[in-house]
């Protein structure tokens, strides 16, 4: 009995191990963002926002901070609405060649990033589309579809079957069963995915630095910054990066948990 | 089956123009530019197999390709490894609200701020980074650990372990608690349970897992080269070093080529072990 209780607690201090080797960084970076020197040393020299004030006046971090949000929220909206449609496909229709569209559909994460970024550049340079805000658009949307359609898959895989051809057969068509009885239920997973994409595209660096050029976004920027020297200055990038994804990727996870009102809401709206 | 109609199209057709045009499409010319020649540091169309030719002759590019298969490998075999006392913590060691937060917890990074870890770990194992502080307190060291292989792994379990615990956890948990018990009734030890009893019948998500690791590892740039100091270099760092010199496109596009057949190949071989093994046991 006692020996069960040690490999219980070891098994479990392993998995903090793990969880700290994850998170460490993450605190070390954010903690020496506010140290008022340019080596990390510990104990910390003190406290300061100088490194954050740097980097909101030099020009190019304020102009990528908005590059980030604008190309974050053109892609959450666009592949939330294609994963949705795709995921819709899935759900409801069987047709010939299903297997190359789900392909299509799900494939994209597993290439990596460098080659997906690398593939873009030289295809859209062809047809005059890259070094802008769009060509990262374009690019992260590739990319962001799986995500987006598999919460939403996974949402409908929850439905009950019966009640979209129940709405039919009360008389409803396609278009209102969709929007009275899909589109309510599955509601929570497309604001989750809105985030999770939003979060996808903000944080993702690799695409963004072959397809943008001198279109920078965020990362790119502490891309570039982690070529040179050592500076304090990704840090604070870093911090205002993983702050707004984080928060993007635990609101879709909250999102997600809070599945009951989903079902409240069809109950309610099939009255 | 009804006909299709604009209802069905309006919900199907734009996945399929948005991947064709975007995805399919790029990866087609991908293919096609591998034939492309440079000259005068200018793309022209063409149909030359010179560029196959070159990089498959030049013996460095050889080693560099069997280096990446290397070091991918060995990564998710040590993230397998690493991660399995965690997924099983979680799996059978923890009450489910505990899981939810582990879930929770290794969702977040997966999908976060990969980028400013790496450099975070920099400032942790550099010469006079904080580790080597804290070793110099203790009066040893500094360790050589930055622009290490050491470096390039650390990079890598980054990149790797919250994914490869979640993968583990979730087929670790769907394994029958009354094979375990009745493993443990018929008189089996704890690590002949884990061994015989429930690493087989999780095999399937536990190669998958290993499978992800490795994908992720073996086209990534970021650990290698600001861990890893770029040396030995891997492909992906090949395929930076071919565009930046001269703007070879078509070479590195042969490079691109031959990461993307290595890992479907290394994706469907996995795939196959992953359901045959499990096949053969039931």
């Amino acid at each position: 009995m006692s020996i069960d209780r040690i490999i219980g607690y070891a098994l479990r201090s392993w998995f903090i191990l793990a969880l700290v080797f994850i998170f460490v960084p993450i605190v070390i970076s954010f903690i020496f963002s506010f140290s008022p020197n340019r080596y990390p040393t510990l104990p910390l020299g003190g406290f300061s926002t100088g490194w954050y004030e740097l980097i909101m006046n030099e020009a190019p971090v304020p102009r990528a901070f908005g590059n980030s949000i604008k190309a974050g929220v053109m892609v959450a909206l666009i592949s939330t609405f294609i994963g949705f449609a795709a995921a819709y496909t899935d759900y409801r229709y069987r047709f010939f060649g299903k297997n190359f569209y789900l392909a299509l559909a799900l494939l994209p994460p597993t290439i990596p990033v460098l080659i997906l970024g690398l593939v873009m550049l030289m295809y859209l340079s062809r047809i005059s589309l890259v070094g802008e805000l769009y060509s990262v658009v374009l690019a992260h949307v590739v990319y962001c579809i799986p995500f987006a359609m598999a919460l939403i898959r996974l949402r409908l895989a929850q439905m009950n079957p019966d009640l979209e051809s129940a709405a039919w057969n009360l008389g409803a068509n396609s278009w209102r069963a969709m929007r009275e009885v899909i589109l309510p239920f599955t509601l929570p997973s497309i604001f989750a995915a809105l985030a999770l994409t939003m979060a996808v595209s903000f944080d993702e660096y690799m695409i963004a630095f072959f397809t943008g050029g001198v279109t920078e976004t965020l990362p790119v920027r502490v891309l570039a910054l982690l070529q040179g020297q050592v500076s304090p200055r990704i840090n604070a990038i870093g911090s205002i990066v993983f702050t707004i994804s984080m928060s993007l990727v635990i609101l879709a996870q909250i999102l997600l948990l809070s599945r009951r009102s989903g079902e409240r809401n069809v109950a309610a709206g099939g009255k | 089956m009804r006909k299709v109609d604009g209802y069905a199209l309006f919900w199907g057709a734009p996945l399929a123009l948005w991947q064709l045009l975007f995805f399919l499409a790029p990866l087609v010319f991908l293919v096609v530019i591998t034939f492309w020649t440079v000259k005068n540091f200018r793309l022209e169309a063409d149909f030359d197999t010179i560029n196959w030719v070159k990089m498959f002759s030049k013996s460095y590019v050889i080693d560099i390709y069997f280096r990446t298969l290397y070091y991918g490998a060995i990564a998710a075999i040590i993230c397998s490894i690493l991660s399995f006392p965690a997924a099983y913590a979680l799996a059978f060691k923890a009450s489910p609200s505990i899981q939810r937060i582990g879930i929770f917890m290794l969702i977040t990074p997966f999908f976060t701020s990969y980028l400013v870890r790496v450099y975070s770990w920099q400032t942790v194992i550099s010469d006079n980074g904080l580790l080597n502080g804290v070793f110099g307190f203790f009066s040893f060291g500094p360790i050589d650990m930055l622009n290490t292989m050491f470096g390039t792994m650390i990079g890598y379990m980054t990149l790797t372990l919250p994914l490869v615990i979640l993968l583990q956890f979730f087929s670790l948990s769907n394994v029958d608690k009354n094979l375990i018990q009745a493993a443990h009734n018929l008189g089996c030890g704890r690590l002949r349970t884990v061994f015989l009893v429930i690493i087989p019948s999780a095999k399937t998500g536990i190669i998958i897992a290993c499978t992800f690791a490795f994908i992720l590892c073996f086209g990534d740039l970021v650990s290698p080269t600001s861990l890893g100091g770029s040396n030995p270099p891997t492909l992906s760092i090949l395929i930076v070093d071919t565009v930046k010199q001269g703007n070879n496109w078509p070479r590195a596009a042969v490079v691109a080529v031959v990461m993307v057949l290595t890992l479907i190949a290394v994706a469907f071989t996995a795939l196959y072990f992953a359901y045959s093994l499990k096949k053969s046991k039931a």
